[in-house]
């Protein structure tokens, strides 16, 4: 659905969950399996007296995002007080940029509603401290208590603030995808985390307001939440009801968004720079973070198509998850490259997708050997594919799975002797192929394979019959 | 009874107990009318003295009973700033100056009373009532780190803590006739110090002699990693402090003297300057031209931060809760509206009110500019060939009635008017006892240049050395 008259800007909240520690303490960041309130300590629990103390390398990590995003780094960063009551928040402000974010104007390629690639620009990337999370008993509108959990207060957030060039919920989606790709590129990001992306959408019919949609944790959320914003703000412009500037949550069990404020009692944060930490010049640090910077997604298809000589479409398809990527070139070094990036990025990628799993579960060594066993004939191409399939289900090992369902490829005379007696037991179906029925053959074939249980290639078989019956005809 | 801390010393390393010390301490405070402690970590002092007693240990303060104001986190210890919304939270870490003061062997004794959060000069807005002082118990001790003042003036510790924000620490020692020193911003880490005010404050020495307050400083200046605006220290307080005056060059700042300036005040401080001219020092008018705009500057920013720093007091993770549960936001208001102080309200609202949308640019960005000023000022009067230091009353009048000023809390403000730009410009300053008004004690201050604590605390010693001041007791004590 082109929406010509949907107007989208997103502020992407991305925890830069692979940093040992927290942005402003010692607390260790690996707390997705711990009970709540373990991960935490009096700096992060803002008891009183305690002083932030920034991570470096936090700083490093939000400067490689940036510079990925084409944003220009500010000289100085400085920190802010941004004030409000909510209790995830132990110290009743957020600790985060205002003035002087870590970069500003930055853009990046996605891929456009149209299918052309497209310009989105980034207003801003700043860093900011991450609050507790709330539990509700319930959904945010009907609860009778909530819970919190200060674990993941005080993890490193970077966020990304886009300009309002999205078009569609299908672009936001797209957006978020490529933003996701360069940030583990960067590896600097977890995607596969709890929590690790947030997303507010701003989004707007032309001509009317914009609502603020809050709480949308997945890429696929951001997609139902806009559609959802999108249907509902045409239908109040069609009953006459004008959207006013207001601020909604979105309810990922039940799909829609509900207002939780409108612009009258917007919050004044009363910002005020952090006493408690000093301006740093980042400038300095630019060029060597640069240097340190890795190939991102773009470098990487391009260098890809001129390397291994794989097609464009393909370089995309495998430069579109770093994992995948490195699984490629892990793979490609042992292996044709050409072959294994059409197993790779048509066959292995859809099973994947298909059981939703991630190409870590899938060894590298055992896809070197199935190219190999296709590469010389041993399986054919529906039985490596069964292979393939077979490993991600049960597990095991390419060669066990070949001999435990008899996946071997026939040898060729032993698939000839079963041409000869099958042209020899069907005289009606060769009969029927000499007065014009090409069908026939399908009826021969068949019993081919069946007298070779299924290991001959079909389509060699289907040759080799053919040429079976011309050869008879010729004598 | 009253002792230094080297006679201290000296009797825990002859074999004196720290024991004995400490529990006579403990019956003193106990019998006083003084107010001067909101609690008394009586056990575990006693305990620890016990083991001094059995193994004595070595450090700075081996054995030495200290007092420690009740804003600086001590772990295991009731920390409460002398306001209710706090009262009951006991700290689970110690502030980087306890674990100093721990490292070098000194014995906490309690936690001493305050203006409730610091917010004050009179000690009198503490929820647990005001301290006395002990020249007069009629009269206030100063504030807000009157507790501690009181307890080192009394004999009722032998050194204490105290945090200096607008004066914190120079206007009590001013009354109550003792040493205060508020060191460079940056010197003394401020881990585990309740803030008021993030940008002005310093955790400093309330003693009964300047060699005392250099022995303090030894043990908790320095660098803290924990504190991002914290220095390295170069030391040298206790080794400089003997250089006499000979060479120095005082500056009076005319700003500091004259209108609202109580004259037996401003005599005793020109009987001070003669004092140390005599002594070979020099001195020469200059002038700190935006003085007048400190007072403003310093309100704004303080409240400003402590708007924001004192959000967090809400009753949900420690301090005060009562009755039942409601909504979050009705809970968290009815807690805070039982929980602080009129004086403590006044200030948060004012400085809500200043860091508002629209005013910001008006109130604390200007306050910050006025600061930088006032920074220059000082930098200008003190930068070579200038004055050494500046010598001017700690405060303009001796202390005050009980009751006499807390319903007027301007004329409580303007009693900072020479204290605050001290803090705005974050350089070091002294108080040290220079004569008494009518039996009131009178404080001379001496301002360095930043980091130059060790020229302070000479002059400092110099004039005491050749003063009686110091060693006049008050007669509740004696």
């Amino acid at each position: 659905m082109a929406e010509k008259d949907v107007i989208i800007g997103l502020e992407v909240h991305v925890q830069l969950n692979k940093l040992n520690s927290k942005l402003f303490c010692g607390c260790s960041t690996d707390y997705h399996d711990s009970p709540p309130n373990t991960h935490t300590c009096p700096v992060c629990l803002g008891l009183p007296g305690t002083l932030p103390v920034l991570n470096r390398r936090a700083v490093e990590y939000g400067i490689r995002v940036a510079l990925a995003l084409n944003c220009e780094i500010q000289g100085e960063t400085l920190f802010y007080r941004k004030n409000y009551y909510y209790p995830d928040l132990p110290k009743a402000f957020q600790i985060t940029q205002y003035d002087f974010p870590l970069g500003l104007g930055g853009q990046i390629l996605i891929k456009g509603e149209d299918g052309e690639e497209k310009t989105i620009r980034i207003t801003r990337v700043h860093m900011e401290e991450d609050p507790g999370r709330l539990v509700h008993a319930g959904t945010i509108d009907r609860a009778k208590y909530s819970m919190v959990d200060y674990n993941r207060c005080g993890m490193a957030l970077l966020e990304v603030v886009t300009e309002p060039d999205l078009r569609s919920p299908k672009e936001a989606r797209s957006f978020l995808d490529k933003l996701r790709n360069i940030l583990e590129y960067l590896d600097v990001f977890n995607g596969d985390l709890e929590g690790a992306m947030r997303i507010d959408s701003n989004i707007s019919l032309v001509g009317g307001e914009r609502a603020e949609v809050k709480n949308i944790s997945s890429h696929k959320g951001v997609e139902k939440a806009l559609a959802y914003e999108i249907t509902r703000q045409r239908s109040a412009r069609r009953r006459g009801v004008a959207q006013v500037q207001e601020t909604r949550h979105y309810d990922e069990l039940r799909g829609i968004t509900v207002t939780i404020r409108t612009k009258e009692e917007a919050h004044d944060y009363r910002y005020f720079p952090e006493p408690d930490l000093v301006p740093m010049r980042i400038a300095d640090w630019v060029p060597r973070v640069e240097a340190e910077l890795p190939e991102l997604p773009d470098a990487k298809r391009e260098r890809f198509v001129l390397e291994y000589g794989i097609a464009d479409d393909h370089a995309k398809s495998l430069t579109s998850e770093i994992r995948v990527a490195n699984f490629y070139e892990d793979v490609a070094k042992r292996a044709s490259p050409r072959l294994a990036a059409v197993w790779i990025a048509d066959v292995l990628k859809g099973e994947l997708n298909y059981r939703d799993v991630t190409i870590d579960g899938f060894s590298p060594d055992h896809m070197v050997d199935i190219l190999d066993m296709i590469e010389k004939g041993k399986i054919t191409e529906k039985g490596a594919v069964e292979v393939i399939r077979t490993i991600l289900d049960e597990g095991g090992d390419p060669a066990a799975v070949v001999a435990a369902k008899g996946l071997v490829r026939a040898e060729d005379d032993k698939v000839l002797e079963a041409v000869r007696a099958a042209v020899e037991e069907c005289g009606q179906a060769v009969a029927d192929y000499r007065s014009g029925n090409e069908k026939a053959v399908n009826f021969i074939v068949g019993m081919v394979m069946k007298k070779t249980r299924g290991r001959a290639d079909p389509g060699e078989a289907n040759r080799l019959v053919k040429e079976a019956l011309d050869g008879m005809g010729g004598a | 009874m009253i002792a230094m801390l080297k006679d201290l010393r000296g009797r825990l390393g002859a074999g004196a107990s720290a024991e004995e010390m400490v529990s006579a301490l403990l019956e003193k405070i106990k019998r006083s009318k003084l107010n001067a402690y909101n609690n008394l970590s009586e056990e575990s002092a006693l305990e620890r003295a016990r083991e001094f007693d059995r193994s004595p240990w070595t450090g700075l303060m081996a054995g030495v009973p200290i007092a420690i104001k009740s804003c600086i986190s001590t772990r295991g210890i009731e920390t409460n700033c002398s306001s209710r919304i706090l009262s009951g939270y006991v700290p689970p870490y110690d502030a980087h100056v306890i674990e100093r003061l721990k490292e070098e062997g000194a014995i906490i004794v309690g936690k001493t009373n305050m203006d409730e959060f610091a917010m004050g000069t009179s000690t009198e807005s503490s929820y647990f009532g005001p301290t006395r002082n002990p020249w007069d118990l009629d009269r206030v001790p100063g504030g807000s780190s009157g507790g501690s003042a009181a307890a080192v003036a009394a004999g009722e510790a032998p050194c204490a803590l105290g945090s200096d924000t607008g004066g914190s620490i120079r206007c009590p020692a001013s009354f109550c006739g003792i040493v205060g020193l508020k060191p460079t911003y940056g010197l003394v880490s401020r881990y585990g110090l309740v803030s008021y005010a993030n940008s002005l404050e310093q955790i400093g020495p309330l003693t009964l002699s300047v060699e005392d307050a250099a022995l303090v400083m030894e043990v908790i200046a320095g660098h803290d990693p924990r504190d991002s605006t914290s220095v390295k220290s170069d030391g040298g307080y206790l080794s400089g402090l003997d250089g006499g005056v000979k060479g120095l060059v005082l500056g009076v700042p005319k700003e500091y003297f004259g209108e609202g300036v109580d004259p037996l005040v401003e005599k005793s401080v020109w009987d001070a300057i003669s004092r140390l001219e005599e002594l070979g020092a020099s001195w020469k008018e200059v002038s700190l031209p935006h003085t007048k705009y400190a007072l403003a500057a310093y309100y704004i920013i303080a409240m400003s931060e402590a708007s924001s720093n004192l959000a967090r007091f809400d009753g949900l993770r420690y301090g005060l809760r009562f009755g039942t549960d409601q909504d979050w936001h009705s809970t968290f208001s009815e807690i805070r509206a039982a929980g602080f102080g009129p004086e403590v309200k006044r200030r948060i609202l004012l400085g809500t009110y200043a860091l508002s949308a629209g005013y910001y640019g008006r109130y604390y960005l200007k306050a910050l500019k006025v600061r930088t000023l006032i920074k220059q000022d000082f930098e200008r009067a003190l930068s070579a060939g200038g004055a050494d230091v500046l010598v001017t009353p700690t405060m303009p009048f001796p202390a005050f009635k009980i009751g006499e000023r807390i319903e007027d809390p301007l004329s409580l403000y303007m009693a900072d008017v020479f204290t605050v730009p001290i803090n705005l410009a974050g350089v070091p300053a002294i108080s040290v006892p220079c004569g008494f008004a009518d039996g009131l004690p009178i404080g001379l201050q001496i301002i360095g240049r930043h980091f130059d604590e060790v020229s302070v605390l000479r002059a400092a010693k110099a004039y005491e050395d050749a003063t009686p001041y110091s060693e006049t007791v008050p007669k509740e004590v004696a």
